[in-house]
């Protein structure tokens, strides 16, 4: 990889100097209007798109659920089961949203790998190739644990306070980092029992 | 002249707006610049080839179609809601008549080709 060339992260120069209060409008603006960009990858999926429906309605919440695309999307939400192969996309995805960003793990798949754990093909956690804000847990969970979850991601926004010492802390070991990086080889197969042998 | 006035302080406190807007953003957004930020958004997957891409130049006749068919029915509705008042009646008649005469023009070029053979 070339050297880097980049500019150094920051927030802007008035966020650094803001007083409480501005920071409070500003936290109180980022956690009710969440550009969301669903990552539907398994049956979870049906469970988020019920939340953003009439009967749960998460944009009463201001989760808006039509962002073209990463570059709009301030949350990211993974809905289902991550596998190795989807890994590398979904980190891009990641990387191409602008900060300030959260992700909610949504269901058991994309929390831990679920019941495909054992699996040669699923990750274990998406919080293996990315930064987890919020875990929300079930198989599926019903669209009114997602609402929470998106509770508990508000009181976190709520909570922080951007600033560039922190936001080059959280950049400073990956720059110049790839997706690529969280592609692996094939997985070889358990030796076979030798034939007379019990396993 | 007063009305353009007001014109004219609509466009100056729009552009206040823009650069309000912009300068506040410039001012509080967080900028973390990352290789893989910077690369086009290709749905996570790599990007392929450049941002010119080559079309057939043949489909030409189909936008020459369109525009002959469809885009002349944009103005033609319009006028039909006009066309029997009696200010605008007949001027907008004859006037439609010249449209109507440069669109049959490249009816008869794309006829000549051979565009309206049915194949």
């Amino acid at each position: 990889m070339a050297s880097v060339d980049l500019p150094l992260p920051r927030v802007g120069r008035a966020t650094d100097l803001a007083p409480q209060p501005i920071r409070v409008v500003l936290n109180w603006g980022r956690r009710y209007s969440l550009w969301v960009f669903n990552f539907g990858l398994a049956c979870c999926a049906i469970e988020f798109i019920a939340a953003s429906m009439a009967r749960h309605d998460f944009i009463r919440l201001g989760v808006i659920p039509f962002a073209p695309g990463p570059r709009q999307a301030d949350l990211m939400v993974v809905s289902g089961t991550v596998t190795d192969k989807m890994a590398p996309a979904v980190r891009r995805l990641y990387d191409q949203m602008p900060e300030p960003k959260y992700v909610i793990s949504f269901g058991a798949c994309s929390n831990s790998g679920g019941p495909y754990w054992d699996s040669y093909s699923v990750t274990k956690g998406v919080d293996t190739i990315l930064p987890v804000d919020v875990y929300v847990p079930g198989c599926p969970p019903r669209p009114e644990a997602l609402l929470q979850g998106i509770l508990k991601l508000q009181e976190k926004i709520a909570a922080e306070t951007l600033s560039t010492k922190g936001i080059r802390g959280k950049y400073a070991a990956h720059r110049t980092a790839s997706a690529g990086e969280v592609t692996r080889g094939l997985v070889q197969p358990p030796a076979r029992p030798v034939a007379g042998e019990r396993a | 002249m007063s009305p353009y006035v007001v014109v004219a302080a609509v466009v100056v406190v729009g552009l206040l707006l823009f650069v309000a807007a912009m300068g506040a953003r410039r001012l509080l957004a967080p900028s973390a610049p990352t290789r893989a930020k910077l690369t086009t958004y290709e749905s996570g997957v790599d990007p392929v080839g450049q941002g010119w891409a080559q079309t057939q130049v043949r489909y030409f006749v189909y936008a020459f179609l369109y525009v002959i068919f469809a885009v002349d029915a944009v103005y033609l509705f319009p006028w039909a809601l006009v066309v029997r008042s009696a200010d605008l009646g007949a001027a907008s008649l004859a006037e439609i008549g010249v449209f109507i005469a440069v669109l049959v023009v490249g009816l008869v070029h794309a006829a000549r080709r051979g565009l309206l053979r049915w194949v």
